[in-house]
């Protein structure tokens, strides 16, 4: 396996980019750089990381100022130049806030912070960051946000669904979508999307906090093992 | 001239007033009076507790730093030291909870990193009144919105903690928190000003009209006027604490930095006349620098101002540069509001003019100290007499079981704690709600387990007996998971100690964690008092919260509560004894707090702690969990709990007892009796009698109660069946016993 650098993009407020560093250099024994989000230089970075956590305190909306840093500008570059960008959480909602992907977040459906493993559905895997699982398979994830109760118009929805944009959703143990499972009441049990290049996905719950048995779970580490076989892939391609 | 009026609305006695006069060698000023009212407050000065607290055991061959700093730390080997502290916000949370418990949770986190620690996790001891009352269920869902609202936002987890419900904190409830940060041992930093011409550093959020007067108020009884009280109460800002908290631990790795202090109750006035009073040292601030948030702010505001999020700086003259560039990194604004003097005062300036001039250590050290009388009483002996033969027959044992699952007290907490980030930092490897939290140390082999345990109701049979039990139940929920006690921190909570009856349950109870401190050898390195907990004249239980912190030296041998693997032994270590006395069954079933809380033989209990952890150490054990309330059947049962359905049959031998009691009341005792010191273990079949003579070797009464396995929940009473369950149908009333009140109904 080659030797991928992750870039973590860190906000005031970012949380759990320690959390994805350790994950990335300690448990999957890649490289990564915290990067400072008044930096504009993404350090040469394979894949870059938006971390959960509350960026600017979630002011105003969840990710709302976040757009704003100086870092955004070479993100932006970078996603659309085809690298590959996960946001998780809090990034996820950067992410939407910022345009690279379609849709909002409300408040989960009973308004209270929840956090707990989910079992989250996986559902395509041409993307870099789903490659290595397989359609269909249920990873069981925490998530733990007060805000990820996604939300789209109807068009947007089904623009979506047909460009098979959903890459996660909330599901039962068994991977069955029903309304008793879909923890914070998003439209359609949606947990995860990409953007039309796939290349860009966003998904509330923590595949960081699922890389050891020590913490739980192991299962969110496809995701992650899945970038770095991706960019070996590109690599192995030059 | 000050009147005798504004004297007494400051709170102030008149001798204490005299007091101040012979300090000063004049009369105060205004802005003096307000200066030494806040700083001679209960709150701040110990007026009341410190003749007692002096007699806590506050030494140990582990710690780094005890009583009188920010926070107590202790060294956990690998050259590292764990900071912890437990402190009260009750008062305000009774008036505004969500703020109320939010500004609490950002107090604490605060004395963390000022010791240069990083948080790593919360705990939280809270009591409210019945959630029968809206009331009630207003206050707690506000209060657990605000712990969440303020620990998910600056990123630390809450991995536990315990709730507890009586109707004497219907007007008062308790909101303490506990948080651990850990730190480079030799690298802890204090709250001392030293080097006459060092500067003086303002550093956070501005300075408002919030909070003054808020340990005087800390420090006053409620009545039917408190809710007046509300602009007493801060407003939190977590996303400046978090700043603050990067930026403050970023500062303390460069050596520019000579001590630190957050401003918290008595805001600028105690941190300054604090750090001054350690270090032997003047401090002279300009208020004018202060930055202010709203116009017109008078010295005396300023001075007494609670806003949060502020933190009070010493840095090496020279080196101001270097600590403002670190600050404006965040978003931060550092402004240099004044020197360090040789001349010992706290000279506080307004445009250059002195509105104050105080010694420092006048304010910290030299207030008044009472050794306030005390009394038994009256009512006490009345209370503990419990005649079991008058009591009611109660339902069936099946039915107490259930009733006692799905009581507040005893069900799940998970509506509380799926509220808070109890993962973020990848540090839990307990999950929450599975018995003490279990942090590992990333970098090391070790993790901390720690735990916040008291029993209102025992001690207010006992306040001893119910003080030591807590120091017990919080040290043996640590050893549980595989932790070795070294260290703990107390959060009293009582009455009004100008009451000599509340006074004697407070000298009692501090003579009870004494005691068992020492003989656990269990060093208290901090804590906080929380007096005038009543409200129009009642008083809340005597409730002295203890946390007990302890070392896993190997992380992958820490246990949670629930069996792991059918086919198991269960194993009850500990003695087993008649004791109704201040159970939750009588409460729950006879409506009675009555009688002796259980007794404790501390020896034993040692005894069975150091074996825990040996054991677990050793990988012996599978499961462990303490007896608590409930008793042996509550705890069996929360074994299967979240097991994914793995049952239990076990079988009890009844307990000796009084030959004229009913067939009843003695399985009553046997099923639901709290005897301290009681552990259920679960055990590999192939190793059990490993476990059973390494018992027999500590002196450690261990006793094969049964198997793990199947899916129900078996238990008899000397061959008679009790109980036959499918878990999952008691464990349904377990889960939603505390859900049910909060979900599905508009608050």
């Amino acid at each position: 396996m080659g030797h991928t650098k992750f870039a973590i993009i860190v906000f005031p407020g970012s949380n759990c980019d320690h959390d994805a560093y350790y994950a990335v250099t300690e448990v999957l024994g890649q490289e990564a750089e915290l990067v400072w989000h008044k930096d504009t230089d993404l350090r040469g970075a394979d894949v870059v990381v938006l971390p959960g956590g509350f960026s600017y305190g979630d002011y105003l909306r969840s990710g709302a100022i976040a757009r704003f840093s100086p870092v955004m500008k070479e993100v932006a570059e970078f996603a659309n130049s085809g690298g590959p960008v996960l946001g998780i959480c809090n990034g996820f909602q950067v992410l939407l806030e910022a345009g690279f992907l379609p849709g909002g977040m409300r408040r989960n459906q009973r308004l209270e912070f929840i956090c707990e493993h989910v079992n989250l559905r996986v559902e395509q895997t041409d993307t870099p960051f789903t490659q290595n699982a397989s359609v269909g398979q249920v990873l069981r994830i925490p998530i733990a946000h007060g805000e990820g109760n996604y939300y789209a118009s109807p068009e947007t929805i089904a623009e979506l669904e047909t460009d098979r944009r959903v890459i996660f959703r909330y599901t039962s143990p068994d991977g069955v979508v029903d309304e008793a499972w879909n923890v914070n009441g998003s439209t359609l049990a949606i947990a995860g999307i990409c953007n039309e290049a796939r290349n860009v996905v966003g998904l509330m719950p923590h595949p960081e906090r699922a890389c050891e048995f020590a913490v739980g779970s192991t299962d969110g580490r496809v995701i992650l093992d899945s970038v770095i076989a991706a960019l070996d892939g590109v690599a192995k391609a030059r | 001239m000050i009147s005798d009026a504004t004297i007494a609305d400051h709170g102030l006695t008149a001798d204490e007033y005299q007091r101040v006069i012979v300090i000063l060698g004049r009369e105060p000023n205004l802005t003096e009076l307000g200066i030494f009212s806040v700083m001679w407050s209960e709150h701040c000065s110990y007026k009341s507790s410190r003749v007692h607290l002096q007699t806590l055991p506050t030494e140990g061959p582990r710690v780094l730093q005890g009583p009188g700093e920010n926070a107590g730390a202790v060294d956990i080997g690998d050259g590292l030291a764990a900071v912890f502290k437990i402190e009260s916000h009750n008062h305000p949370s009774f008036i505004e909870p969500c703020q109320g418990a939010a500004t609490g949770v950002g107090g604490i986190v605060r004395d963390i990193f000022t010791m240069g620690a990083r948080p790593i996790a919360l705990l939280n001891s809270l009591r409210f009144g019945s959630l029968d009352d809206p009331k009630t269920r207003q206050i707690v869902s506000g209060v657990v919105a605000g712990i969440a609202g303020y620990g998910n936002s600056i990123g630390i987890p809450t991995v536990g903690g315990e709730m507890g419900f009586d109707e004497t904190y219907a007007g008062n409830p308790l909101v303490n928190v506990f948080c651990l940060g850990v730190a480079e041992a030799d690298a802890l930093i204090l709250g001392r000003a030293e080097g006459t011409g060092n500067a003086v550093y303002y550093v956070g959020a501005k300075t408002g009209r919030d909070g003054i007067h808020g340990a005087t108020m800390a420090s006053a009884e409620f009545d039917e006027t408190t809710e007046e009280k509300r602009p007493n109460v801060q407003v939190g800002d977590p996303f400046m604490e978090k700043l603050l908290l990067e930026a403050c631990l970023e500062v303390m790795t460069t050596d520019a930095l000579v001590g630190i202090q957050d401003m918290g109750a008595a805001g600028l006035t105690c941190s300054t006349c604090e750090m001054g009073s350690r270090g032997g040292v003047g401090i002279e601030i300009d208020v004018a620098r202060v930055p202010q948030r709203e116009t017109g702010m008078t010295p005396y505001e300023i001075m007494l101002s609670e806003s949060q999020e502020r933190m009070l700086f010493i840095v090496k003259q020279g080196r101001e540069a270097e600590v403002e560039q670190i600050f404006e990194k965040w978003d931060l604004h550092a402004n240099k509001i004044g020197a360090v003097t040789d001349d010992g005062l706290l000279r506080v300036r307004d445009r250059g003019r002195t509105v104050a001039e105080i010694p420092n250590r006048a304010l910290a050290e030299e207030g008044p100290v009472y050794n306030r009388p005390t009394q038994h009483p009256a009512d006490l002996d009345e209370r503990k007499v419990l005649d079991l033969m008058t009591l009611t027959p109660s339902p069936s044992a099946a039915e107490v079981l259930v009733q006692l699952l799905a009581s507040p007290q005893i069900a799940s907490k998970r509506w509380v704690y799926r509220q808070y980030d109890h993962m973020v930092r990848t540090n839990t490897i307990v999950p929450a709600g599975m018995g003490a939290g279990v942090v590992r140390i990333k970098g090391t082999k070790r993790a901390l387990a720690f735990s916040v345990d008291g029993n209102g109701r025992y001690c207010s049979l006992d306040p001893y007996q119910g003080a030591m039990l807590a120091v017990a139940e919080s040290a043996r929920n640590v050893a549980c998971a595989g932790g070795m006690p070294v260290g703990a921190t107390n959060c009293l909570n009582f009455g009004n100690p100008e009451r000599p009856e509340i006074m004697w349950q407070f000298a009692r109870c501090v003579e009870g964690i004494g005691e068992a401190c020492r003989a656990l050898s269990i060093p208290i390195t901090g804590g906080n008092v929380s007096f005038y907990n009543e409200t129009d004249g009642v008083a809340i239980q005597p409730t002295p919260v203890i946390g007990v912190v302890g070392v896993v030296d190997d992380a992958t041998h820490t246990l949670g509560r629930v069996f792991r693997h059918e086919g198991a032994t269960v194993v009850l270590l500990g003695e087993s004894r008649a004791e109704l006395g201040g159970s939750e069954y009588l409460k729950l079933v006879h409506q009675r707090v009555a009688g002796e809380p259980p007794m404790l033989d501390l020896e034993a209990e040692h005894a069975l702690q150091q074996f825990l952890v040996a054991v677990i150490a050793d990988g012996l054990l599978e499961s462990a969990h303490d007896c608590a309330e409930g008793g042996r059947a509550v705890t069996l049962a929360e074994c299967c709990f979240e097991s994914e359905g793995i049952g239990v049959d076990v079988s009890l031998s009844p307990i000796d007892w009084n030959d004229d009691l009913s067939d009843e009341l003695r399985r009553a005792a046997t099923l639901f009796g709290e005897t301290a010191s009681c552990v259920v273990v679960s055990v590999a079949e192939a190793q059990t009698a490993d476990l059973l003579s390494r018992a027999r070797e500590a002196g450690v009464p261990a006793q094969v109660a049964g198997r793990t396995g199947g899916g129900r929940f078996r238990l008899s009473v000397d061959g008679a069946t009790a109980f036959d369950y499918p878990v999952a149908e008691i464990e349904r009333a377990w889960a939603d016993g505390l859900a049910s009140y909060f979900e599905g109904r508009v608050a």
